[in-house]
């Protein structure tokens, strides 16, 4: 993926720029609001990720100014004001997703790569397929194997945005607030055990599990263990 | 002399005084007005009668010359002509030699006028000889003599210049009046000023519990002062709470901060390579993310307190929110050994921030959850209950999360909402010790509160939420 990062702070930026590389990607920096609109308004990224304030130019501006462009590049902005406010503020402005500061790289990562993808037109897909993993998004039925597979709306829920995902690393966070629509810290990992059950309900009685822990970031539903 | 001049340029800069002194000039205006109005209409009317009076003596005497000669009139003019009286006479026959009258020539200012008019003339005889005031009209009698009939209209005008001094004065007194008291109501309005400034200037020196003074009448400096108590009680609370933050995080947050760093040093340290290193940083991200929790429920809690989260409240279904919240919750309860039973009822509606809702009732259960296992170490442990209600009572809707654990003394209920404290002095259960202070900054924020209560056995946590 071609990436852009409008960020201030020298040091982020290059290590941004070098994660992402070792990931596979390519990114091009700017460092204050006027240079990156002028970027993404010349070439064609991927994705963008914003940093909220910046000199010259504030990132909701930039983001603003885009959108009222019909440019619809995938944007992250990233911030240090983490409220429930600031979030709709964010979004409000035209951006995809909102990570606050101090973030882990690997959260970034995984939410990056959601972002991308999701630009590919989501043709109105009637069925997820993983391996031998079948979720029927119409009759909201899901067999392994051939075999029916019972859950409770919520884990159908979660195996759906899973699979929906399916290849790319979803993590915790990203679940509690597409699954559960929550934007709060929740103390416990309730996830986990969520995800757990999940597990023993799929990928307990075959051989090749499915549903794989990526250490340190999340979830992953493949064929390939990660 | 100077002090008082002083005071008086002071007062004079105050609205008090600007007030007054418009309300004293828009006064005078009016008064001059109809003080004026009052004095020419008098004028007038005294001027008609005069004028009215002569019109028909001069017609009377006219008749008379016609029928009776001028010898007739010149008698009639002689016996008219009091050297004191009113009437003032002048007749002359046609070569301008006077015949009769008590004025001694024709009047410069209206010889030649045949409207007659005002004039002044030397009244009385002798030594008391003085300047008067007189209005005549002329006649010219049918022989082609002149006959002059006028009025002495001193006493009028000695009455009118009475009046114009009269009043004159009175709006001198009025003026001064007016300013004076205007002055004195502005000196006693900024004394009570000042004293509101004095109170402010220590406040702001440092003294933060300083309070305004109250005159105790209720009025409006009373309310003003009021409320900028109610202010400074405000204030001082904040600060208490930013004093008492910046002390926990000296003692909760340098722990593991210390903590986070010998690991590190640690690591680096370890003899036996970089697997140990590997590990050491590992943990020493897992180290920072925890900090970065409590960072985070620092900050909300702050803001929270500050009163800035708005624009994203709406009306929602409380039942609804709390059953998503237990059913997030209910896995982990399970593998605790709990059973969650929610009781929940729709047509609870509250208007607030769901996300902040929903993370008070988070932590409660979460709570109850880390805390809420029974002590008694029977054998055969019977299974206890997270029992979590929505119900509305009166104008509020309550959540009451309740557990069979050990509790919270009476005594530590209240400590137990504040920042930090954590009432088992081991820490080592997991959090941040922040959850409860969370709830009860929600509760605040939305006009509502919490209460911690007994359940026998077992703690109850209530949020009271206006519904």
């Amino acid at each position: 993926m071609r990436l852009l990062v409008i960020e201030d702070d020298r040091e982020t930026a290059q290590f941004l720029q070098k994660a992402l590389r070792e990931s596979g990607h390519t990114a091009d920096l700017a460092a204050d609001g006027e240079t990156g609109l002028a970027m993404a308004q010349s070439a064609a990224y991927d994705a963008l990720i914003v940093d909220r304030m910046l000199p010259k130019l504030d990132g909701l501006s930039v983001v603003k100014t885009l959108r009222s462009e019909q440019n619809r590049t995938p944007v992250l902005i990233l911030s240090a004001l983490g409220d429930v406010d600031d979030r709709v503020k964010g979004l409000r402005a035209g951006g995809d997703d909102y990570l606050t500061k101090p973030y882990a790289y690997s959260e970034l990562l995984a939410r990056i790569e959601a972002l991308a993808r999701r630009r590919v037109p989501e043709e109105q897909e009637t069925r997820y397929a993983v391996g031998d993993l079948v979720l029927d998004r119409l009759s909201h039925r899901v067999t392994r194997a051939g075999e029916h597979i019972p859950l409770q709306p919520r884990e159908y829920r979660l195996l759906e945005y899973l699979m929906k995902h399916a290849g790319q690393v979803v993590t915790r966070t990203m679940l509690l607030e597409n699954v559960w629509d929550y934007h709060f810290d929740p103390q416990t990992n309730v996830i986990d055990v969520h995800v757990s059950r999940l597990r023993s309900k799929i990928d307990k009685s075959f051989d090749k599990p499915l549903l794989h822990t990526v250490r340190g970031a999340g979830y992953l539903v493949s064929e390939r263990a990660p | 002399m100077n002090a008082l001049l002083e005071a008086v340029v002071r007062a004079s800069g105050t609205t008090a005084f600007r007030l007054a002194a418009a309300g004293v000039s828009a006064f005078l205006l009016g008064a001059a007005l109809v003080a004026a109005l009052l004095f020419w209409q008098t004028n007038a009317v005294l001027t008609e009668q005069a004028i009215i009076a002569i019109t028909s003596e001069a017609s009377a005497l006219e008749r008379e010359a016609r029928e009776s000669g001028i010898g007739a009139v010149a008698e009639a003019v002689r016996l008219r002509s009091n050297p004191d009286g009113p009437g003032l006479y002048f007749l002359a026959d046609r070569t301008g030699a006077k015949l009769a009258g008590n004025l001694s020539r024709v009047p410069p200012e209206i010889a030649g006028s045949a409207a007659g008019g005002a004039f002044r003339f030397e009244a009385g005889s002798g030594r008391a000889v003085r300047q008067h005031l007189g209005v005549a009209i002329p006649v010219t009698l049918s022989d082609g003599a002149l006959l002059l009939i006028g009025r002495d209209v001193e006493e009028q005008r000695a009455y009118a210049s009475r009046l114009k001094r009269v009043f004159l004065w009175g709006f001198a007194a009025l003026a001064i009046a007016g300013i004076a008291a205007g002055l004195a109501v502005s000196r006693l309005a900024l004394r009570r000023i000042e004293t509101i400034t004095k109170a402010s200037r220590a406040i702001m020196a440092g003294n933060l519990s300083e309070r305004v003074p109250l005159s105790g009448s209720g009025d409006e400096l009373d309310e003003l002062a009021k409320s900028l108590n109610e202010m400074l009680d405000r204030i001082e609370q904040l600060m208490g709470g930013l004093k008492e933050v910046s002390d926990n995080i000296a003692h909760d947050l340098k722990t593991p901060l210390n903590r986070m760093r010998n690991r590190a040093e640690a690591a680096l340290r370890d003899p036996s390579g970089p697997e140990a290193c590997r590990k050491g940083l590992e943990q020493t991200i897992e180290d920072a993310d925890e900090l970065i929790k409590t960072f985070n429920a620092l900050l909300l809690i702050a803001r929270l307190e500050a009163g800035a989260v708005e624009e994203t409240a709406a009306t929602f279904d409380l039942g609804q929110l709390v059953r998503d919240v237990a059913e997030l919750y209910e896995p982990v309860a399970e593998e605790a050994g709990l059973a969650l039973a929610v009781e929940a009822g729709h047509g609870v509606t509250i208007r607030a921030n769901p996300q902040l809702i929903g993370q008070a009732v988070a932590n409660l259960i979460d709570n109850a959850i880390k805390y809420g296992r029974r002590a008694d170490h029977a054998p055969e442990p019977r299974e206890a209950e997270i029992a979590v209600r929505v119900e509305r009572r009166d104008a509020n809707a309550e959540i009451s999360v309740a557990d069979q654990g050990p509790g919270i003394s009476a005594a530590d209920r209240e400590r137990a909402l504040k920042r930090f404290v954590r009432l088992e002095e081991s820490r080592t259960r997991p959090g941040t010790g922040l959850g409860l202070s969370l709830v009860a900054a929600v509760a605040r924020l939305h006009g509502g509160s919490i209460r911690l209560e007994d359940n026998g056995p077992g703690l109850r946590a209530v949020l009271v939420l206006p519904a």
